[in-house]
């Protein structure tokens, strides 16, 4: 119960800030050059009346009185209507949220367990060639734009070897259904997630081999084995757990980093996101949408730290206690 | 110069690539039925009705659902669609259209002359672009039977330029669909509703747009594809590879990086050429904001014309798709095209020397003056021109500041703001000067209206030209007026139109009938079939 007290308090504590955000976010789109009437005139190539069109999104009123009407239809759970889609803000982000929600958990989970393993590896065989390997390896992923591993992962795997397709969310028009659905889904975000995956497995990697590491060297790890445990039980039962913990703070960092992230690969593989949801949103100046991700991100973010505080607790039962 | 090669690769490649596919050889096959076209579609569209929005984005989905009254045959002469056969009267003030029989819509209704008189009083004359303008002076629309269309004008409308501006503005919405809703936010705006071979099935924001055969298509036993896919691909790398792993077989107007063309055009499996887009001419401008004292002065924008060495830019940069332009109206256009215009061919020392006259003496670093430049962000052949123009005008000692924006800050700054001294970007030339060029010269355009004249721009000569051309029944009375237009805008040059263009597009081998309209990428694709 301490713990949900906790999350409670934080959770309080993050309307503030989202507001916040919200605000800052609607008057930087105002710095901008151009609204929603010219990102639209640009695509149709000319012609038309804008002012018009102007009045007929409300865009003719003042700055205030178009942030004051947004702030009332969020107080109401109304996120508005979106100027490019011609639909309900809710409706557009709740299309692109799977898509998301699937390569964020995949790629997160890809990231976690492989970088887990991986560190484990490397601080077990420090200095030895496995963790020269890994670290080299680690770095190199690090040091890799996504955008460039996505395109040559097209290049090798769906454009030379043809075992994967190069980008879309599922086959169009084939019209499968259940498990073969799901099949087909997962062979196309094998590659996003790889892309996506593989910068964040870097990370998990160093921070799980420097925990390890000085983990190993404290008092109990010394008492553990002296009891005479088997090396393996010391690994697992003692150490892992401790060496966790910033493994796990790292994951509620990394949920917003992540939505960040998803731009260039959403792009490369054209999945259709949130990422590339809001790209659009800037560059057709559609405030509404913008905002409307920016708070269902936040709501994400927020989620998400709300899991990891309770993974934590259960982790470390001393933080609950506090 | 690692361009000018893959320019020239480019080139040969394509040139090659015609010999060892002649049109003959493919004319022999026998069509085969069935298959799916897949198009990359790279910019979304909010609304897919072409009745609402002409742009070549919307044509290349609702093109294919929806048809004109009139379309361009291979020749790009106006030939019958929905409509069967026109006539003017004398005064140019009365049109009739014929109306197609046993065309039904895709809810099964039948196609009248209601649905045409619909579409052009309440679309066409007050929403789409290009539209109001064109129909500004149409009053109404009559219907004496359901297959005959009288459109009504207040002044004469040359019956050409309605015929050629008919194939991109001159399709028909049902009206049952319509009539009395908020035409602006129907539904059936991105799930349109037609006549056309295909009937629309499903839009997926962010993936996909299906349409699916029209069994019951006026033209009988086609189309021959089963179904046409639109994939959403925003990433022009991303793009390439879908190309070439199979998974999109035609990638339409210029949508691809230069480099990928290039090598997509080397490819056995592909296809790269401007053809089936000759009525998509375009011109790189580069436009003068004469409310800066300085470029008010003709004789600097003469000189700055002058400074460009456009021939060395295109053979090093754009290759043999580009050619030297000549003004405002394309080569293209064999309807209006004149010879013998005022040039400004590369002259530095005539540059140099119009900028002494005008009083520009160099300062220090030998500095003359310096010009803001707004690129338009669309297409990397306007990037490298805005690195060319800095440099060209660096050599006749003026410094040149380029301001980088996205589209609709581009269009805030320069069309509504007037904040610029200098733009560049493109004008699109849509078969007819009055359809969409003459709005770029013409005084009295509402401040905020993009490609529009905002360059501070009034002569009262060129007005009057524009004016009296627009209404000119005598079409070869009417070629002599846009002949004095251009040579009009050339002496005074408000804005230069220094390099045409086509867009390119690539296409699988496997596409047969392709490319065989000068809209064809616009076009219905009834005919378009797949080879295996």
């Amino acid at each position: 119960m301490r713990i949900l007290s906790l999350a409670g308090r934080r959770l309080a504590a993050s309307l503030p800030s989202l507001v916040i955000i919200l605000i800052g976010v609607f008057l930087l789109l105002q710095l901008a050059p151009g609204d929603a009437v010219d990102a639209l005139i640009a695509q149709m190539g000319g012609g038309g009346d804008a002012a018009a069109m102007r009045a007929a999104l409300g865009l003719d009123q003042s700055v205030a009185a178009q942030l004051a009407q947004y702030l009332w239809r969020l107080v109401r759970f109304d996120l508005g209507f979106s100027t490019i889609y011609g639909k309900p803000v809710a409706t557009v982000i709740f299309e692109r949220l799977p898509a998301t929600l699937l390569l964020m958990t995949a790629s997160l989970s890809f990231a976690f367990f492989f970088g887990l393993l991986f560190g484990v590896i490397a601080a077990r065989r420090v200095n030895s060639w496995p963790d020269t390997v890994i670290s080299t390896l680690g770095l190199l992923f690090y040091a890799t734009p996504s955008f460039w591993f996505g395109l040559m992962a097209i290049v090798l795997f769906a454009v030379h070897l043809q075992w994967l397709p190069a980008g879309g969310y599922e086959s169009i028009g084939d019209g499968l259904t259940g498990l073969a659905r799901v099949l087909d889904i997962a062979m196309h975000f094998v590659l996003p997630t790889l892309t996506l995956g593989l910068i964040f497995l870097a990370i998990y990697l160093r921070i799980m081999r420097a925990s390890m590491l000085e983990v190993l060297t404290l008092d109990f790890v010394r008492t553990a084995r002296a009891k005479g445990l088997d090396e393996t039980r010391v690994v697992i039962r003692h150490v892992l757990r401790n060496a966790m913990l910033p493994m796990v703070t790292l994951i509620g960092l990394q949920a917003g980093t992540m939505l960040g992230g998803s731009v260039v690969v959403e792009s490369v593989f054209s999945l259709p996101g949130l990422g590339r949801l809001a790209y659009e949103a800037v560059v057709q100046r559609d405030l509404n949408t913008l905002l409307g991700i920016v708070f269902i991100s936040a709501l994400l973010v927020i989620l998400v730290n709300f899991l990891v505080d309770l993974v934590y607790a259960r982790l470390d039962p001393r933080i609950a206690g506090r | 110069m690692d361009l000018s090669r893959r320019a020239a690769m480019l080139t040969s490649a394509a040139i090659a690539a015609s010999v060892n596919f002649p049109e003959a050889a493919l004319a022999q096959e026998t069509p085969r039925r069935g298959g799916t076209m897949t198009v990359h579609f790279a910019t979304e569209q909010r609304i897919l009705n072409p009745s609402l929005q002409a742009s070549t984005g919307v044509y290349i989905v609702g093109g294919k659902i929806q048809e004109p009254l009139v379309d361009l045959n291979a020749q790009g002469v106006p030939s019958p669609c929905l409509a069967t056969a026109w006539e003017s009267t004398p005064d140019g003030k009365t049109i009739t259209f014929r109306l197609r029989q046993g065309v039904t819509w895709h809810d099964g209704r039948p196609f009248t002359s209601a649905d045409v008189q619909f579409t052009a009083m309440e679309m066409w004359k007050k929403i789409l672009n290009y539209g109001t303008a064109l129909q500004q002076f149409l009053e109404a629309v009559e219907t004496p039977d359901a297959h005959t269309a009288v459109f009504k004008y207040s002044q004469p409308m040359p019956l050409n330029l309605l015929l050629r501006a008919l194939p991109d503005l001159g399709y028909i919405s049902a009206k049952h669909v319509y009539e009395g809703t908020d035409i602006r936010q129907n539904p059936a705006n991105t799930a349109p509703m037609g006549t056309g071979p295909f009937k629309f099935v499903q839009y997926e924001r962010g993936q996909f747009i299906i349409a699916e055969r029209n069994p019951n298509y006026w033209r009988e036993n086609l189309p021959y594809l089963d179904r046409v896919v639109w994939r959403v691909i925003t990433d022009r790398s991303a793009a390439a590879a879908q190309m070439e792993a199979g998974q999109i077989l035609y990638s339409p107007f210029s949508s691809l990086a230069l480099a990928d063309l290039t090598r997509l055009g080397r490819d056995p499996r592909f296809e790269v050429t401007t053809r089936g887009n000759e009525g998509n001419a375009r011109t790189n401008t580069l436009e003068f904001n004469q409310r800066n004292p300085i470029l008010a002065d003709l004789r600097v924008r003469r000189a700055l014309a002058h400074a460009l060495n456009i021939p060395f830019f295109i053979e090093n940069f754009l290759g043999d798709y580009a050619k030297l332009g000549t003004g405002p109206i394309p080569s293209t256009s064999a309807d209006f095209y004149p010879t013998g215009m005022p040039q400004y061919g590369f002259d530095r020392a005539a540059a140099n020397r119009l900028l002494d006259e005008a009083g520009h003496r160099r300062g220090a670093g030998g500095v003359r003056f310096t010009l803001r430049l707004n690129p338009a962000p669309w297409g990397e052949d306007i990037a490298l021109f805005t690195t060319f123009i800095q440099q060209s005008l660096q050599e006749v000692g003026v410094r040149v500041e380029v301001v980088r924006l996205d589209a609709a800050g581009f269009l805030r700054t320069v069309y509504n703001d007037h904040n610029f001294d200098l733009a560049t970007g493109w004008h699109q030339y849509r078969n007819d000067p009055a359809v969409s060029t003459t709005v770029w010269y013409r005084s009295g355009s509402p401040r905020g209206a993009p490609w529009t004249n905002q360059f501070g721009v009034t002569d009262a000569e060129l007005d009057t030209i524009i004016d009296s051309a627009a209404t000119e029944l005598d079409p070869v009375r009417r070629k002599a007026r846009y002949a004095d237009f251009v040579r009009r805008a050339n002496t005074e040059l408000m804005l230069w139109m220094p390099i045409e263009q086509i867009f390119l597009s690539a296409f699988s081998r496997r596409l047969r009938n392709h490319a065989n309209t000068p809209r064809w990428g616009s076009s219905s694709w009834h005919d378009l079939w797949l080879a295996n």
